[in-house]
């Protein structure tokens, strides 16, 4: 039954697998390479001029698509959505993928164009993959924004950017500086691989460190998918990696969480420092209980507030997304949209055992 | 339904030995009746009652969500039947896409790229069907050990990177519908594939002989058929066939990551599975995949449109899957209750349902292969 890998059958294979791929090779020279070819900016929106004064018409329909659905913090920011869409009457679906992956929203968002929906917000798992998707949804008239995850900046209208890249990574940095006293090895525990915000913020907070504290050590950064099982089982294999690990910083919500359960049923509870972006519900009983002395998050419930509204002005058209453009967004008062069509919410803000109470998300 | 070419036969008898006109003529239309009424009937009551869902925009975001399902199920079906699985098919997918991306970023042209990558796939088959033939290791330990294994590769080759600058022409030309009408230009190759795969499985020597290695791969080498050999190709085309899904996956989402299609071998089998193909080998046909494909691929879609939570989508997608392969079992069950002997001859194996186990949904199904050429 194996005869047929016999030497001489092998030999003949792989030589004229090998022949069939010079040919291939060569025959290709001068095909499309690299950066032969110029992108040409298509977005689907339409450039009209922006009128500060229109009105939001009624009954607009907006949609809601998280990176995935069950998540805690998508589940606030859509809360502060879905409170925006009720200020100015609209419609408001909320949808999504079971799993976090840069594919699983094309087709939410296929689906959303298709039920006519005037404005998408979404936070992306690949700032490239749903570009397409979204192009097509924008020439059938929707508005996009984005919040907390870009995109390209070609394929949507507005970004809402919860806080600045480096305020968001000076905040976490100094919060474990200060709780180990500015040195020591510290290990990050991130969300996907790929996630878009999680890769920026990481290599800001390791050179905002470098510069600030250079006797912390960044020793790893593991992926916990942001899955509670896995963020937990990575916690695990980060201390026995490494004993003499002074902190963890997470930036990520379900990872804070599941590393600070790790810690507070370990022999490294108030040993090993934990910080991050977590969201005060989440992390209560650790504030408590000692494990974790302190974290940072921006208000996710403002994030998607702000971002309903921005919809809105873009389907109003008091906006394009064009720099310098001003709009009002409810109670949050008026925002301007910045270079490359970005709205910033604000700074971050740190949770203790002092103020954790004031906070219900 | 759901039946080799002589499904009057005892399982244990090579169907290759007798080939029949009548069996020649039936070729696709054999396919599983009762998943292709299934499928039509919902197409007809998500199109009357689904707002959006009966137009030709949403036709082609269907079916771009299902090419590859059904793309990479054409040889999977094959390695189904003769028994074995492929459960690397997934991390194929995204190994040839995080080569494909390393290759264009450091400036290969894609006409260079696309072949190479065709030809990764063609090793990477050619890994597991040494291992399940030559070794006569199981397919299903051997395809779980390089499920990680060749998606460990894809993270090495590209890390946590994206290569994202492919050419506009080529990601719009994935993307894009015949004319006006939305149904995407890649159905037409994809259509061709499906003949050829519907041909070579229902109408060839080779088709015959992968049910009969499926029922009994004694009984099949001691007719003749090198069964080693077969299964060893047959590996190496599903991994060619899952590394042009890799490729076809990039420009489509014109994302190269290492993670791109991850955990899409469960949707392919799944599609097989419903499609009514015995997991253990022997048993099924290309037009049942299709149309398991297209239902998986048309519920999820009709849901979506009604809104209906993730989490509900998978818990109908799942139940779907189990009543799919649950139900044949419960009706050979009663009937052979019913007719108070075994439904299967006394020679077919116990561990594998007869071959006329499925039909009691479908009555036809019961009259004997020789009177019903013309269905």
């Amino acid at each position: 039954m194996t005869s047929f890998l016999s030497r001489r059958r092998l030999q003949g294979g792989v030589t004229g697998l090998a022949v069939a791929a010079l040919v291939l090779t060569t025959a290709a020279c001068g095909g499309t390479t690299r950066g032969e070819e110029e992108t040409t900016s298509n977005g689907g929106g339409a450039a009209a001029s922006a009128d500060p004064d229109a009105e939001i018409p009624a009954d607009l329909a907006v949609g809601f698509l998280p990176k995935q659905v069950n998540n805690p913090y998508f589940s606030v920011a859509s809360a502060g959505a879905e409170a925006a869409t009720g200020e100015f009457q609209g419609q408001y679906t909320e949808t999504g993928p079971s799993e976090a992956s840069a594919s699983s929203q094309v087709s939410y968002i296929n689906t959303l164009s298709q039920q006519g929906t005037d404005v998408i917000l979404t936070s992306a798992n690949d700032p490239n993959a749903i570009c397409s998707a979204l192009d097509q949804a924008r020439s059938a008239g929707s508005s996009v924004v984005t919040f907390d995850s870009d995109t390209d900046p070609e394929c949507r209208d507005v970004f809402i950017n919860q806080a600045t890249t480096e305020g968001i990574a000076q905040t976490q940095v100094d919060l474990i500086a200060e709780q180990t006293g500015g040195q020591g090895q510290v290990a990050i525990l991130s969300a996907t691989a790929n996630a878009t915000n999680q890769n920026t913020w990481i290599a800001a907070m390791e050179e905002y460190a470098a510069a600030e504290y250079p006797d912390l050590e960044f020793v790893a950064t593991v992926y916990g998918d942001d899955e509670d099982e896995k963020s937990f089982q990575e916690t695990q294999g980060l201390l026995q990696t490494y004993p003499d690990l002074a902190g963890i910083i997470s930036p990520t919500t379900v990872g804070i969480a599941a590393a600070a359960r790790y810690l507070s049923g370990s022999e490294f509870k108030g040993q090993v420092a934990l910080t991050g972006l977590g969201t005060p519900n989440q992390m209560r009983e650790y504030v408590q209980d000692g494990t974790v002395q302190s974290f940072a998050l921006w208000n996710p419930e403002e994030l998607g507030y702000l971002a309903a509204y921005a919809g809105a002005a873009l389907a109003a058209g008091q906006i394009t997304g064009a720099e310098g453009e001003t709009f009002e967004a409810g109670e949050l008062g008026q925002f301007t949209v910045e270079a490359d069509g970005v709205v910033v919410l604000g700074d971050p803000t740190v949770f203790t055992a002092e103020n954790i109470d004031d906070f219900d998300f | 339904m759901a039946v080799d070419t002589t499904p009057a036969t005892p399982a244990g008898q090579a169907p290759a030995q007798r080939p029949r006109t009548a069996s020649r003529l039936r070729l696709l239309g054999s396919g599983d009746a009762v998943i292709t009424g299934v499928l039509v009937l919902f197409l007809v009551v998500a199109a009357l009652t689904v707002e959006g869902f009966a137009s030709a925009r949403n036709t082609g975001f269907l079916l771009l969500d299902v090419v590859v399902i059904v793309l990479i199920a054409l040889p999977l079906t094959l390695v189904i039947v003769t028994g074995e699985i492929d459960l690397s098919v997934a991390s194929t997918v995204g190994l040839s896409s995080a080569v494909m991306g390393q290759l264009w970023f450091s400036g290969l042209p894609l006409e260079t790229v696309i072949p190479l990558c065709l030809l990764l796939g063609a090793m990477l088959g050619a890994v597991n069907g040494f291992f399940v033939t030559r070794l006569g290791l199981p397919s299903l330990a051997v395809t779980i050990g390089t499920l990680a294994l060749y998606r460990g590769l894809a993270f090495v080759v590209l890390g946590d990177r994206a290569v994202a600058d492919f050419p506009r022409s080529w990601t719009t030309w994935a993307i894009s519908g015949i004319g006006g009408t939305g149904i995407p230009v890649v159905v037409v190759p994809l259509l061709f594939l499906v003949l050829l795969t519907g041909v070579v499985l229902h109408a060839t020597p080779i088709g015959r002989s992968l049910y009969a290695m499926g029922n009994s791969e004694d009984a099949a080498r001691f007719s003749g058929i090198d069964v080693g050999r077969t299964k060893f190709w047959l590996f190496v085309v599903t991994g060619v066939v899952s590394a042009l899904g890799g490729i076809y996956w990039t420009l489509r989402y014109g994302s190269a990551r290492a993670d791109n299609a991850q955990g899409l071998e469960l949707q392919v089998i799944a599609a097989i599975l419903l499609g009514g193909v015995s997991i253990f080998g022997g048993r099924g046909g290309l037009l049942g995949v299709l149309a398991g494909a297209l239902l998986l691929g048309s519920v999820r879609n009709a849901l979506q449109l009604e809104n209906v939570p993730a989490d509900v989508l998978n818990i109908v997608t799942g139940g779907l899957l189990v009543v799919a392969v649950v139900a044949p079992q419960v009706a050979a069950r009663v009937r052979s209750r019913t007719r108070a002997r075994p439904a299967g001859p006394p020679s077919a194996p116990p561990a594998r349902p007869a071959p006329d186990a499925h039909p009691s949904t479908d009555p036809a199904a019961q009259v004997p292969a020789d009177q019903r050429g013309n269905r």
